[in-house]
């Protein structure tokens, strides 16, 4: 388990962690969502034991990171953001020297060298230096030493940033492999990958915690939740539509886009059953017109949820 | 201790593997050879000794050595695998350690490497061995003080060159503190425990006493003490990068 307690960090008159409470139980996947610069590597980097708190605590299974670094440190596998290595080391040669640090001797680092190139698919770069590698590679470098020593506490900082779309997914099945009862954390700001693998999403802004939910409660709080998009093949039919739904409109203004002959009506604070209305609207009306129901789009939460911040900072 | 093997082998071996181990030694055994044989007037002094050789060392180091601690830890900071290193079960003082023992053993390396100087000089004649192995000795303590303020140098700064201008400069002062020139300058204005202080923190002075073939525990003692001090600088210099 861990317990952040009213940490503070500055750096000099900037706040980059402001007063930040978390608790975090074991099998929690944990999305730490934010903009750039809003502390999210900065409390990764105290969690790790790597800088000092200004103020507050961290408990790593009952251990205050400041008191007992060298234990905590043992207990965490931490993937630093950007994947930094010694780039003149060779992947096996690097990945041995993590495995001595962490306590591994003779053939026990042997095994855990196989494990976690068949885990990250290094095997055809194990002899190459990590200079030359390419940037995914090196992305699984950083990872595979994270995970040499099968660590209870996995702190991720922008696993996936610069991967294509095939390696990000082989690191969102890493880490669903990883979670039944570890503690992860993983830090992004690609909002889809938060409803891919974690259970948790909590979005920081100028230090501070804005939010504190299941991935998909974020969901409804868009105002795309519940939402409905009608789009239809000809102008005539458009027009039409936009009468007929005039009356069906109780929250927030429609969106409409004139050009692609689409709109999209907004469920209203009270009604929630706004598609069944809409289809059955089209029924009696006769108009065709294609119906897509929105879940709610999570950069729009992110946006409006980290702008409010903004106002009232 | 496991650690800090663990750690001064990596560093070892990345100076091999980025050719800098080659080249500091080509670079250490061709000046070595012009200091001693035309600089020294290694033949025409007509004695069998290593003293042209070894009276050279202090000005080698003062560039050669910061050349070779500046990585130490500015590449770290730079590369950011810094961040990767403390965040292992190590402590900072290990870690220190580690690579300080690793560019210590490479510096003692590469002073063995100067043996064909010592074949020479016994094929010549008939030298004191005695002193030419206290001599040997004294060169690598003093390269170790070099050293330790490199170390600490690095730790300052991200970059590689302000490092070694740092380094460089730092350890002037150290050789000058014993230099006629500099002491006799300010005999004239401090009083006399005053310059025998300075010249106490000099490494020439103690430097010279050594290759003299005198192995005091003053020496040995003063050089050790340079070192755990400077290290002790470096330690503080990370951790106060930790708590900024």
């Amino acid at each position: 388990m861990i317990e952040v307690n009213h940490l503070v960090k500055k750096f000099g008159s900037l706040i980059a962690v402001d007063h930040l409470s978390l608790k975090i139980v074991p099998g929690e996947v944990l999305g730490f969502l934010g903009p750039n610069g809003a502390g999210k590597s900065t409390t990764m980097k105290i969690l790790t034991g790597y800088l000092k708190p200004t103020s507050g605590t961290v408990k790593v299974n009952g251990l205050n990171v400041e008191h007992d670094p060298v234990s905590v440190k043992k207990l965490i596998g931490y993937l630093p953001e950007g994947a930094p290595a010694y780039e003149e080391m060779t992947t096996r040669g690097f990945l041995t020297f993590v495995a001595e640090l962490r306590g591994y001797v003779g053939s026990e680092i042997v095994a855990r060298l196989d494990h976690v190139v068949d885990a990250m698919s290094l095997s055809s770069v194990l002899d190459r230096r990590i200079e030359t590698l390419s940037k995914g590679f090196k992305r699984r470098v950083g990872l595979a030493q994270a995970i040499i020593h099968d660590p209870n506490i996995l702190i991720l900082d922008e696993p996936t940033d610069g991967l294509d779309p095939n390696q990000k997914h082989q690191v969102r099945e890493l880490i669903r492999s990883l979670s039944k009862d570890k503690i992860i954390i993983v830090s992004t700001h690609i909002l889809e990958e938060v409803t891919a693998v974690c259970s948790r999403a909590v979005i920081i802004a100028d230090g501070k915690v804005l939010e504190d939910c299941e991935p998909s409660a974020l969901e409804t709080k868009s105002k795309y939740h519940g939402a409905v998009t009608l789009t239809c093949s000809c102008e005539s039919d458009f027009a039409k539509i936009r009468t007929a739904t005039e009356a069906l409109v109780a929250g927030p203004m429609p969106v409409v886009d004139e050009a692609a002959f689409s709109m999209t009506l907004f469920q209203g604070e009270s009604d929630q059953a706004l598609l069944l209305r809409v289809t059955k609207l089209l029924d009696e009306t006769g108009i065709a017109a294609e119906v897509v129901s929105e879940k709610g789009r999570l950069d729009e939460v992110f946006r409006s949820i980290t702008k409010l911040a903004e106002v009232s900072a | 201790m496991n650690a800090i093997k663990i750690v001064m082998k990596r560093e070892l071996g990345s100076y091999f593997s980025t050719h800098l181990a080659y080249v500091f030694i080509l670079i250490f055994l061709v000046l070595s050879g012009v200091f001693t044989f035309y600089l020294g007037n290694f033949y025409e002094r007509g004695q069998a000794d290593l003293l042209p050789f070894f009276n050279f060392h202090p000005w080698l180091y003062l560039f050669l050595v910061p050349a070779l601690s500046m990585r130490l830890w500015a590449e770290e900071l730079k590369s950011g695998s810094i961040e990767l290193l403390l965040t292992m079960p190590v402590t900072i003082i290990e870690a220190v350690l580690g690579k300080f023992l690793a560019a210590w053993v490479f510096a003692g390396v590469s002073l063995v490497m100067t043996f064909p100087l010592w074949l020479t000089v016994n094929y010549l004649g008939d030298p004191d061995n005695g002193v030419i192995f206290s001599s040997y000795l004294g060169s690598w303590l003093m390269a170790g003080s070099f050293l330790a303020i490199g170390s600490c140098m690095s730790a300052l700064s991200k970059s590689q060159v302000i490092a070694f201008i740092l380094c460089g400069v730092v350890c002037l002062l150290f050789v000058l503190a014993g230099y006629p020139l500099v002491l006799n300058s300010i005999k004239a204005w401090v009083p006399l425990l005053l310059v025998d202080s300075v010249a106490n923190l000099s490494f020439l002075t103690h430097f010279n006493s050594i290759s003299r073939g005198i192995i005091s525990l003053r020496d040995v003692l003063y050089f050790c003490s340079v070192q755990v001090v400077w290290l002790a600088a470096t330690v503080v210099v990370i951790k106060a990068r930790q708590s900024r």
